[in-house]
């Protein structure tokens, strides 16, 4: 037994990181927000020579053909720069849908295109989590029509859209007639949510039913709390920094015993995440039965402690953590985000429960 | 990661369960503060010689002398702890002084005092903090002078558990008044029927005696008590400080609680509805849950770092703030859980099992505040895990 990553996944990380360190930095983030591509396709080209969007995707289809882990590894980077850039969707989500069944058509026709970094694939799932009255696609004479809201990684025009339909995951490419993709504006800039409107849209059933988007939200979920996960950790290691510099009384900041505590509980409820989310993204590839469990608590637990290194985080920096000027803030948001995508953590403690057979 | 034990491991779990089942009518229950009894010692005995107990303290000094396993001591703790079975003895003899020994007494020493210990034959108590030395342990005031051959010690110590049953107490004592604080200490051995010695039970907010103050009044002790060299004894006791503090957050003990807590809300009804039908009741236990196993892994984390050297400095340091903060969260749990039944503190008709909570939830908050509070915690956790200051000393009025 071995609890710890290993040394091909810290090297994993840590390339990551490095590629991150060298092209991400707050004025580029500033700038995205404000409409500015540059940064966003800059970072995609990089993401495609390292061979990232094929991290899950098997070797005969053209990707690296590694496990959860090692993309909750780099999700958990990606938080930590809040890269704007398709990952959970694209990379993550969409070859899980398309590889539960082994050796179907469209896996054999979408997978190369989405290793390669040919096209992108969008993720919206909320529908088989949350429906809402104005938004869900029904069938329409062998077609779909209707609305798929907070779709993942929508934004650099997706090749294919990959949603419900009541119990079956569909396909739809976005060459057929009848589709419009437009942004949806939330809280956090960094990383775009879309809706997909379809009006008598050519569909294809993704093969697996409800065990297939069962799996694919179980991944997202892990994926998403990778990603509260690397957020948080940067805003607490930028508050530590940011407490060692700034001076008031003639001390720095972070001398004083109430800072320090508030760093230090910070740190105190983070630690443990690490070895939640390893497990649960472990679980994904390796201890079936635990998976879906582990993916609820991963995802509400890193959802509160995220939730609130946000906020204690932001309150370190005084009232520069609340001013643009620093731009904690996008990672504020961006684990706002999280918290609510593919179920929030009420909602999936109470999966927790049902799957724990304490609900019915 | 690599979750899956090898095969070396498997039949490692057989030999654990094939010794349980067939030794375990002779297991006593766990009992504490209470001196073992002729049946636990034999017991205690049994688990040494098959490597249940004192597993890895090498056999010259009675222990079991086997290998460093990590992943064979856990095995061996769930295997018993599913069976309901007691581990080996768990006192602050066997967790904090014989680590202190092996690493840092003499020979003599180790012979002396290591397999009476492990065997349960000489129970220890522990005694560091003092009325005005909390916190602030290195300020502590109990004197030793020499005399010839021996010390003569005068002071007072408090907190300490199980003195009144002990034979020895491990002990700091201020042999250097002139030295800076935390170079005046020495760490003796001391024979708690030595004259001079009074125990005073200590009445805890439990209604229970769960501590007690120890007096000392021109105690002789000789010389050669001392464990390593005179002013060193703060180094000495720091290297059982980090047994205690990993003893304290134990996730085993919140991962037993927690399924206690799911047993009685599937047991326990209100105005005929099981308390695990309650949606309110389920999302508290399910945050609750997250922590358990956030805790269980963090050290899954920490038995394969020690295993493989690995620095997991900050993993480390919160076991002992989690820990406490997190049983004594599960044990409020329960009591409200339990609602007015939950008060229940004593012999009743209507007793649905809370005085065991009860005597939980206000016991915890003395771990929260005891073996280095929950605020020294966090100096630490700020200081040497995350690299920030210690707070400056206070300039004091007058003298500027």
């Amino acid at each position: 037994m071995e609890f710890a990553l290993s040394e091909e996944q810290e090297i994993l990380s840590e390339s990551v990181r490095k590629m991150l360190e060298d092209n991400i930095n707050i004025d580029l983030l500033r700038n995205h927000s404000k409409g500015d591509d540059g940064i966003r396709e800059n970072i995609r080209q990089l993401v495609i020579e390292m061979g990232l969007p094929g991290i899950l995707i098997p070797e005969e289809y053209g990707g690296s053909g590694l496990g959860v882990l090692e993309a909750a590894l780099i999700a958990e980077e990606f938080g930590r720069y809040a890269v704007p850039t398709p990952w959970i969707g694209n990379s993550v989500m969409a070859p899980t849908a398309l590889l539960y069944e082994k050796g179907n058509f469209l896996s054999e026709k979408w997978l190369p295109l989405i290793a390669s970094g040919e096209i992108t694939a969008c993720v919206s799932l909320t529908e088989a989590i949350g429906k809402r009255s104005n938004a869900g696609l029904k069938l329409d004479d062998s077609k779909v029509s209707g609305t798929a809201i907070f779709g993942l990684d929508g934004e650099l025009n997706p090749r294919i859209i990959i949603t419900v339909l009541d119990d079956n995951l569909i396909l739809i490419d976005t060459e057929n007639p009848g589709v419009t993709i437009s942004e949806i504006p939330t809280i956090d800039s960094t990383r775009p949510v879309v809706e997909v409107v379809c009006e008598g849209v050519d569909f294809e059933i993704i093969p697996g039913g409800k065990d297939a988007i069962k799996k694919t939200i179980g991944v997202g979920r892990v994926l998403l709390a990778a990603d509260i996960l690397g957020a948080s950790l940067n805003m607490i290691s930028n508050a530590v920094e940011y407490s060692l510099e700034r001076k008031q009384f003639n001390r720095v900041i972070g001398s004083f015993q109430a800072v320090k505590h508030m760093c230090a509980e910070m740190a105190a409820d983070i630690e443990p995440c690490k070895s939640l989310l390893w497990y649960a993204a472990y679980a994904q590839d390796h201890i079936k039965e635990e998976a879906d469990l582990l993916s609820c608590h991963v995802k509400a637990h890193l959802s509160e402690v995220g939730h609130d290194t946000a906020r204690v985080s932001t309150q370190v920096f005084g009232g520069m953590g609340f001013t643009d000027l620093l731009g904690m803030h996008y990672w504020f948001k961006r684990i706002g985000l999280s918290r609510q995508m593919l179920g929030g953590p009420e909602k999936v403690r109470q999966e927790a429960a049902i799957l724990q057979g304490f609900l019915s | 990661m690599d979750l899956n034990a090898g095969p070396e491991y498997k039949s490692f779990r057989e030999e654990v369960i094939a010794f349980l089942k067939k030794n375990s009518h002779m297991a006593g229950k766990a009992r504490t503060p209470v001196r073992p009894n002729q049946e636990e010692l034999e017991w205690q005995k049994k688990l040494i010689e098959n490597g249940y107990a004192a597993r890895t303290i090498p056999s010259e000094y009675g222990g079991f002398g086997g290998d460093s396993d990590v992943l064979k001591s856990r095995i061996i703790a769930e295997e018993f702890s599913q069976s309901s079975i007691p581990m080996g003895m768990a006192n602050q003899g066997i967790s904090m002084l014989v680590p202190t020994l092996l690493e840092l007494g003499t020979d003599e020493q180790k012979k002396s005092w290591i397999s009476k210990t492990i065997n349960g034959e000489v129970i220890w108590c522990q005694g560091y903090s003092e009325p005005g030395s909390g916190s602030d342990l290195a300020s502590l005031q109990t004197k030793a002078i020499v005399d010839g051959d021996d010390f003569i010690i005068n002071g007072q110590k408090i907190w300490t558990s199980g003195a009144q049953i002990s034979d020895m107490m491990f002990c700091l004592v201020r042999t250097e008044p002139d030295a800076p604080k935390h170079k005046g200490i020495s760490y003796l051995l001391i024979d708690m029927k030595t004259p001079g010695i009074e125990v005073r039970p200590l009445m805890t907010m439990t209604g229970h005696a769960e501590f007690n103050e120890v007096f000392f009044t021109d105690v002789r002790v000789p010389k050669s008590q001392i464990v390593g060299k005179r002013g060193e004894g703060w180094y000495v006791a720091n290297a059982t400080l980090t047994h205690e503090r990993g003893m304290l957050g134990d996730p085993n003990q919140s991962a037993t609680r927690l399924k206690e807590i799911i047993d009685l809300m599937q047991e326990e009804t209100v105005n005929g509805e099981r308390l695990i039908d309650n949606p309110v009741y389920l999302d508290r236990l399910m945050r609750l849950q997250a922590r358990v196993l956030s805790m269980s892994f963090n050290s899954l984390r920490l038995l394969t770092a020690s295993h493989k050297k690995l620095d997991v400095k900050m993993a480390k340091l919160i076991v002992k703030l989690n820990g406490c903060q997190l049983n004594h969260d599960l044990a409020g749990f329960a009591i409200d859980l339990l609602g007015e039944l939950g008060t229940i503190y004593g012999r009743s008709n209507h007793d649905h099992g809370s005085g065991k909570w009860q005597w939980k939830y206000m016991f915890d908050l003395g771990l929260i505040i005891g073996g280095g509070t929950a605020q020294i915690q966090k100096n630490i956790i700020s200081e040497a895990g995350l690299g920030m200051p210690r707070e400056p000393k206070p300039i004091i009025e007058g003298k500027k």
